[in-house]
């Protein structure tokens, strides 16, 4: 076997709470650089609490498991450390921040994190040739960079404020919780040739989602269900679309028996190699 | 300790002592209003907490104060050691300026070379001596000594402020800025600024009234300004409290508007150990335009008290306000906003918001609107709020690498900003955002390195 690099996120029996409900029951995850994986689930299943945990937010209990982030413990890190050391969360739901501009607060961002990995600052002619060229790609109107961060923002608009606020902090990994809910064919695309434009070896992508939609536009090398806390089937590409063909339901039996779970963790591993 | 009640006696003593000086040097409207104002006094007293309106307000320590009612003459002698570099903002800044040191006119520091020779903008007791018909006709007939203690003070004892007349159709170019500089050393000091300002109809005029105090003593400002607004006049006003952390200012601003006149203030209390803000507008006739904002800043064990009363009087008047608060260590912040349309007001369209940041634990707010509507066909609307910063917006923003230190900052200056971005001169907005910026993040550093 060639010689194997550390996985950049690696998530084990991962068991997570919110006021004494437990709402991850030990999920297990690999992901390499490179990679693009998608994480479905019905409702409730727990995929926004996953990216919602990844990226620091203290609302949480973390009962059992672990998270390494480039084979270092992730879980102990600030959100502001995890963000400037490459990992980045698109919100499902952006947060309107009335009085910050959006390029003040994209900047203040940027150079915290090049301040972080040793490069100069940015100054503001810089700063905003990257952005320009930035905000092309995810169509943005330029008069969105004066007005403040996502207020009166369309939901379109917002979720591609969030595949910009990407572009230009270039994460090593990105985990884009439900980036495509309530989107518009047209908005769809662009947000898809958005992520698609980031796909590069030394990054990885985890899309949460809903709906197998975007999947269309964006390939996942990987599929996993996460279904009642707990990743129950992961394969390939065509796991998707047999969900869209046949729901959830079929996994949630298979899941009752306890074997699925076991089994699935073989296949990704066949996977691999 | 000297009671409250020795104190009064202080004030009415020394009324009595320079009595008869003002008496020969002044005319006999002027002293006869004095002369009333002080017996007001003598019959209010200093209020209490007891009262409504001084609630939250407890004026007992300044009432103890043994202040001293500093002489003219000593006082332009003092001025001449205040260099031109003093941390008076705007007070390097060209333009119309009037500059008083504890109450007392400075024309050394004054700048008057932009002023149009139409306009009048001096130094009120000489303008006294000289048009005394205009005065007698405006000065004290709106800001209420019968019924407030301290204009009735002020009424009193003022011996110097500014007088502007803009005359008819007259719009002035350049903002004219009134600087009010308290300074004590050993003794504390009281000074009683006085404001008239008539902007005849159609004029337009942007003013400024800073009250800064220098580093040091204890001072006590009371001060009063009227505006009275013509038909179509414009006035933008902004107020600008600083003294400093031991020091008191009191003040009212009254303002009387007459039909379709545009009247909008921003007043900024930064600084002071007890501040409180006083506006009161009559929308005396139709189709008047009113604007109060306001941004009112308590740390440490500072008290910020802010009152508005908008009174629509007449048909078709719209007004707005908006109160931003910062309240921080163990700061105590009111505000009291009181809009009242009388039976005639039809058509009124009046909107108050308030809104209030709450920093530590120890951090106080009392917001109360109060709206009196006795018209039938009108739009009120208020509202108040009181929060914390928002944990969602700090985790979005620390999600990006942003730290949480400079989160925070970053959403308290917003919180500012709603009130600074409506200061319309951009060098006068600038300077008070550097000013609120060395106070809320330096002296904020200031403290955690104790």
């Amino acid at each position: 076997m060639a010689k194997e690099t550390i996985p950049l996120l690696v998530i084990r029996n991962l068991h997570v709470s919110a006021d004494e409900r437990e709402i991850l029951r030990g999920v297990d995850l690999e992901v390499r650089a490179g990679e693009v994986h998608a994480i479905m689930g019905p409702n409730g299943s727990g995929k926004s609490t996953l990216a919602q945990v990844l990226a620091g937010r203290d609302l949480y209990n973390i009962t059992e498991g672990e998270v390494l982030y480039e084979g270092k413990n992730l879980l102990d890190k600030k959100p502001e450390e995890r963000a400037r050391e490459g990992l980045f969360l698109a919100f499902q739901y952006p947060v309107e921040i009335p009085g910050v501009s959006n390029m003040y607060f994209l900047r203040a961002a940027l150079n915290a994190v090049r301040k972080h990995r040793g490069l100069e600052e940015l100054d503001a002619f810089d700063f905003l040739q990257r952005v320009n060229e930035k905000m092309k790609l995810v169509a943005i109107d330029p008069a969105m960079k004066e007005r403040p961060v996502n207020a009166g923002f369309s939901g379109g608009e917002k979720k591609r404020n969030e595949i910009l606020q990407m572009a230009v902090l270039e994460p090593k990994l990105a985990v884009l919780d439900e980036t495509d809910s309530g989107l518009d064919i047209d908005a769809l695309r662009v947000v898809a040739d958005g992520i698609n434009s980031m796909r590069s070896p030394q990054r990885a992508i985890v899309l949460v989602t809903h709906y197998q939609r975007l999947l269309d536009y964006v390939v996942p090398d990987y599929v996993h269900v996460l279904l009642n806390g707990k990743i129950v089937r992961s394969g390939e590409k065509q796991l998707a679309l047999e969900l869209e063909e046949r729901g959830y339901g079929w996994i949630e039996g298979e899941a009752a028996n306890g074997a699925a779970a076991e089994g699935t963790k073989g296949k990704v591993a066949e996977c691999r190699t | 300790m000297p009671d409250v009640m020795e104190q009064q006696d202080l004030y009415l003593s020394g009324f009595r002592e320079q009595k008869e000086r003002l008496a020969r040097q002044e005319p006999a409207w002027l002293h006869r209003m004095r002369q009333e104002a002080i017996e007001r006094f003598a019959e209010l007293g200093f209020p209490t907490t007891h009262q409504e309106e001084w609630k939250y307000t407890n004026v007992a320590p300044l009432a103890k104060i043994p202040f001293q009612l500093s002489a003219p003459e000593e006082a332009c002698s003092r001025c001449s050691r205040l260099s031109e570099s003093a941390r008076a903002p705007g007070m390097d800044s060209p333009g119309i300026r009037l500059v008083f040191y504890n109450g007392c006119y400075c024309a050394d520091l004054s700048s008057l070379s932009d002023l149009p020779s139409s306009v009048r903008a001096g130094s009120l007791a000489e303008s006294v001596q000289g048009r005394s018909s205009l005065l007698e006709a405006h000065l004290a007939r709106y800001a209420d000594y019968r019924s407030h203690p301290f204009i009735a003070l002020n009424t009193a004892f003022w011996r110097d402020g500014a007088f502007i007349r803009i005359p008819s159709g007259v719009v002035l170019q350049h903002p004219i800025h009134l600087v009010y500089i308290s300074a004590a050393a050993e003794v504390p000091v009281v000074s009683f600024p006085r404001t008239l300002i008539l902007a005849e109809r159609d004029s337009q005029l942007t003013v400024m009234e800073s009250y800064l105090g220098l580093p040091g003593g204890v001072c006590f400002s009371n001060a009063v300004s009227e505006i009275v607004l013509g038909e179509n006049a414009v006035v933008d006003h902004y107020k600008l409290a600083l003294e400093n952390e031991q020091s008191y200012h009191l003040d009212t601003l009254q303002v009387y508007q007459d039909r379709s006149s545009n009247f909008k203030s921003c007043s900024l209390a930064l600084g002071g150990s007890l501040v409180r803000n006083e506006v009161n507008v009559v929308l005396d006739a139709e189709g008047c335009d009113c604007t109060l904002n306001g941004l009112y800043i308590a740390m440490d064990h500072q008290l910020v008290d802010n009152r508005t009363m908008v009174d629509h009087a007449r048909p078709h008047g719209t007004s707005r306000q908006l109160y931003h608060g910062i309240l921080g260590d163990s700061g105590t912040g009111v505000f009291n906003g009181r809009i009242v349309v009388r039976p005639n007001a039809q058509k009124t369209d009046a909107v108050q918001r308030n809104r209030n940041l709450l920093l530590s634990e120890d951090a106080v707010i009392d917001t109360k609107p109060q709206l009196e509507i006795f018209a039938n066909d009108v739009r009120c609307t208020h509202g108040a709020t009181i929060g914390q910063l928002d944990p969602e917006s700090l985790f979005y923003l620390c999600s990006r690498g942003i730290g949480l230190e400079e989160a925070r900052q970053l959403l308290i200056d917003a919180f500012a900003g709603a009130i600074l971005e409506r200061i319309r001169p951009a060098p006068m907005r600038s300077r008070v955002e550097e000013t609120l910026h060395a106070m809320l993040w330096q002296g904020r550093h200031a403290e955690e390195a104790l």
